[in-house]
């Protein structure tokens, strides 16, 4: 299994890192002083397995845990089982251990993640949970993870290294690219307009030649755009 | 008091010296940062922080194989939730025997 190590301290990742060698199933790829650069790295690569301190400064274990779109098997690590008792919610939740941890509790830890691989998979087949998921998603601004609602989007422009998300209520600058963000957003609501544009089709106000007037914008749109925009109206 | 012990990272390096090197390392690099972290928060009552400090070095105060030390930690946490500064005068003490220990490791 390739498990990453989030936790905000060195001993605490040390120790897990000497644990895990223990166990030749098990492989550390990465690890994370903070859940945010975990978060991120989380969005382009797959992990089987989380070791997640649960009591982190600013952003701390259940935040994350929230914040996880399709999340992996989790083991929690804590010095406060009071803690671990809220996170249990989640059927991804393996199992959680005390530090400092042992060697033989550790061991007992990875088995129960290893059998639950197949129940995992099942769970994240279940649909409804991840539209659910799916209605909204995070965004890193300042070091902070900020939710928007995909259904309140109306525009996002490439600007640079930046992208602006435009919403019913408030103007989010973020550090990513077009192309990325067009991955997590539902087809059936948005479209790449222009190579610096993509819209939320549902909020149109007006079509006109190579544009599209979204709220106060004028959007221009792409020759080769065009049809798959005119396909998605509801033309009377 | 008790004495701070090695006996939690005997056993986690199994007989392998790097690894017991590396820990102790780590403990000797991280206690005095936290440290240090800890009494600059106190000096501006950010009880929030200090809490946060706490809860790191009682890790390290069970690493060390401090266990009555470990529940008196967990006291001076909780009474930091509320506002309280009552046991800080032990968790200093602790703080006090921690590096004196790790001084001679």
């Amino acid at each position: 299994m390739n498990c990453i190590i989030v936790d905000d301290e060195k001993m605490a990742r040390v120790i897990i890192k000497t644990l895990c060698n223990e166990i030749s199933s098990l492989s550390i790829v990465d690890e994370f002083s903070n859940a945010i650069q975990a978060i991120k790295f989380l969005n382009e690569n797959e992990i089987d397995l989380i070791f997640l301190d649960i009591h982190m400064p600013d952003f701390n274990g259940l935040d994350f845990i929230r914040s996880l779109k399709n999340p992996p098997k989790i083991i929690l690590t804590t010095s406060d089982p009071k803690f671990a008792i809220e996170a249990f919610e989640y059927d991804f939740i393996v199992d959680y251990l005390l530090k400092p941890i042992e060697l033989p509790r550790f061991k007992k830890a990875i088995d129960k993640a290893e059998k639950k691989e197949v129940s995992k998979t099942n769970a994240s087949s279940n649909t409804s949970t991840s539209k659910e998921i799916d209605n909204d998603f995070y965004v890193n601004i300042d070091r902070r993870l900020i939710k928007i609602d995909l259904p309140s989007i109306y525009l996002i422009e490439a600007k640079g290294d930046y992208i602006k998300i435009k919403t019913e209520d408030k103007d989010y600058t973020v550090h990513s690219t077009l192309k990325k963000i067009e991955e997590k957003l539902p087809d059936s609501l948005f479209l790449k307009v222009h190579r610096s544009y993509i819209i939320n089709v549902k909020k149109i106000i007006d079509i006109e030649d190579n544009s599209v007037l979204i709220k106060r914008d004028v959007i221009p749109v792409s020759r080769s755009k065009r049809p798959e925009l005119m396909k998605r109206l509801d033309l009377l | 008091m008790e004495k701070p012990n090695l006996e939690y990272i005997n056993q986690l390096a199994r007989g392998d010296q790097s690894i017991k090197n590396e820990l102790i390392d780590v403990i000797k690099t991280e206690f005095p940062e936290e440290k240090k972290d800890y009494y600059n928060r106190l000096e501006n009552k950010e009880y929030k922080k200090i809490e946060e400090n706490v809860h790191k070095i009682k890790h390290k105060i069970s690493i060390l194989g401090l266990e009555k030390s470990y529940e008196i930690a967990n006291k001076f946490e909780h009474n930091l939730r509320e506002l309280n500064l009552k046991g800080k005068e032990d968790f200093d003490k602790i703080l006090k025997a921690i590096s004196d220990y790790i001084d001679t490791i």
